[in-house]
């Protein structure tokens, strides 16, 4: 039984250490902050100018200049400060941010990550993907371990274009976990879902993992 | 009236436009934006702008206003993907379209405004970004060279601001704002509170006046919101 997008939530919110300041990107990692252990206290960043995010708000408490990266609207703490968009990537390119979690396209058995194009489809823009990925202290990456087709999106190479080069440290998908060593270039299998057996995995990864 | 203050978006912004100038424009999504000076530029008409901003409005508000008059030729941005006449425009060769990293766009005006030509940053090395663009290794690390953006003008929002020109942000409507103040050659502000000076504490000013060449209070604030997203009261909740 593959994991659901809440379990993988839960497991990635295994990451998070009392006191740490973390990015949560769109998608699943948005869901991390609803597994933060009771008791720890985890500061989340919001690279539009926000250090605390709080709970969405009660419908008579939105506020038009209060809103996070995803825009949308968000509330304060008492712990919570506000700043520009050059301070906030300072923090994230500084390396003061202990934690990014962010979705994929792709993850390659050497960390690099592509999430933010695809050739020949409109692309959007990276956002704040290139530099937190590239500054964060570490970066998980939570993410469907196939794409809808059944391609495989842990490979040998990336194939899209690269948001970083050697970024990723740890992935977690719906069939598993791997820690990617990166000067080995080897992704190294740290748990299986459950029901989810070695010979299912390979037939679905590219990318050479160590079990 | 102080030297600076101004009683109209359109007045604020007479004199400072020309077809093919660049201009900067404070905001992230529609959160902080100058709506009052977009507004006017869709007024008076001013064309072939190159606009330095992280996303470029939506459809029918925000810069998307200034995207269906066909005044804009160029966007320097980090992310467009909320807007659908940006996509049908690009793809038809109408409109250019230069990605930057978001932090690597903040930089580059904060480097502008500060006299700084071009910085290094990791952001990006390894990538598209990279390509042509100057490598060099530090302790180890390999990072690329970006260089700083300036404009012909910026406009900008802030909250509250005295005649003198000094501005204040209220939460996340801060973003982009503070740096483009400093990368304009002229510097063009619309507040929500217009205050005499000394009514800010000197302590609390984001922006020092120095930055800012016309102020005004904005006529109307529709703030829009892009993702109204509430939760429901708790049970029992009083």
């Amino acid at each position: 039984m593959a994991w659901t997008r809440d379990e993988m939530a839960a497991r990635a919110a295994r990451e998070l250490q009392d006191g740490f300041y973390v990015n949560l990107g769109i998608g699943i990692p948005t869901l991390v902050s609803n597994h933060i252990p009771p008791g720890m206290s985890v500061t989340l960043q919001s690279e539009n100018g926000m250090l605390g995010m709080g709970p969405f708000p009660l419908a008579d408490e939105v506020d038009a200049d209060l809103i996070n990266a995803g825009k949308q609207t968000i509330t304060e703490l008492p712990s919570s400060s506000y700043f520009s968009s050059s301070d906030s990537f300072a923090m994230v390119r500084g390396g003061h941010i202990n934690l990014s979690i962010l979705g994929a396209m792709q993850v390659a058995q050497n960390g690099d990550l592509a999430n933010w194009m695809v050739p020949g489809k409109m692309v959007k823009g990276m956002g704040g993907a290139m530099d937190l990925v590239a500054g964060v202290k570490r970066v998980v990456v939570v993410m469907e371990h196939c794409e809808k087709s059944g391609a495989p999106k842990l490979l040998k190479a990336c194939t899209l274009p690269l948001t970083g080069a050697r970024v990723v440290d740890l992935v977690i998908t719906d069939l598993a976990v791997f820690a990617v060593d990166k000067s080995a270039e080897t992704l190294k299998l740290l748990e299986l879902a459950d029901g989810v057996t070695l010979d299912h995995l390979r037939d679905r990864t590219e990318a050479r993992f160590v079990a | 009236m102080s030297r600076k203050t101004v009683a109209t978006a359109a007045e604020a912004l007479d004199g400072l436009l020309f077809d093919g100038m660049t201009i900067m424009a404070g905001g992230f999504g529609l959160c902080g934006i100058p709506e009052n000076l977009i507004a006017a530029l869709r007024a008076h008409g001013v064309r072939n702008l190159t606009v330095i901003s992280n996303n470029c409005g939506v459809d029918g508000f925000g810069l998307g206003l200034l995207l269906e008059n066909g005044q804009i030729r160029k966007m320097i941005s980090s992310y467009v993907g909320e807007n659908k006449l940006f996509e049908k425009l690009y793809l038809s060769g109408e409109l250019e379209l230069e990605f930057n990293p978001q932090g690597t766009l903040a930089e580059r005006i904060r480097a502008g405004g500060a006299g700084i030509p071009a910085f290094y940053t990791k952001t990006g090395y390894g990538t598209l970004i990279a390509e042509g663009k100057e490598t060099r290794s530090f302790n180890g690390e390999h990072y690329i060279m970006e260089t700083a953006l300036t404009a012909d003008l910026s406009i900008v929002k802030a909250w509250k601001g005295d005649t003198a020109g000094n501005l204040v942000y209220r939460k996340t409507a801060r973003n982009f704002n503070p740096m483009m103040a400093t990368a304009g050659r002229a510097c063009v502000v619309e507040v929500e509170h217009l205050v005499e000076p000394g009514q800010i504490d000197p302590d609390h000013i984001h922006t020092p006046s120095i930055y800012v060449d016309r102020i005004f209070q904005g006529a109307v604030f529709e703030k829009r919101i892009e993702r109204v997203t509430t939760r429901e009261p708790e049970q029992g909740a009083v």
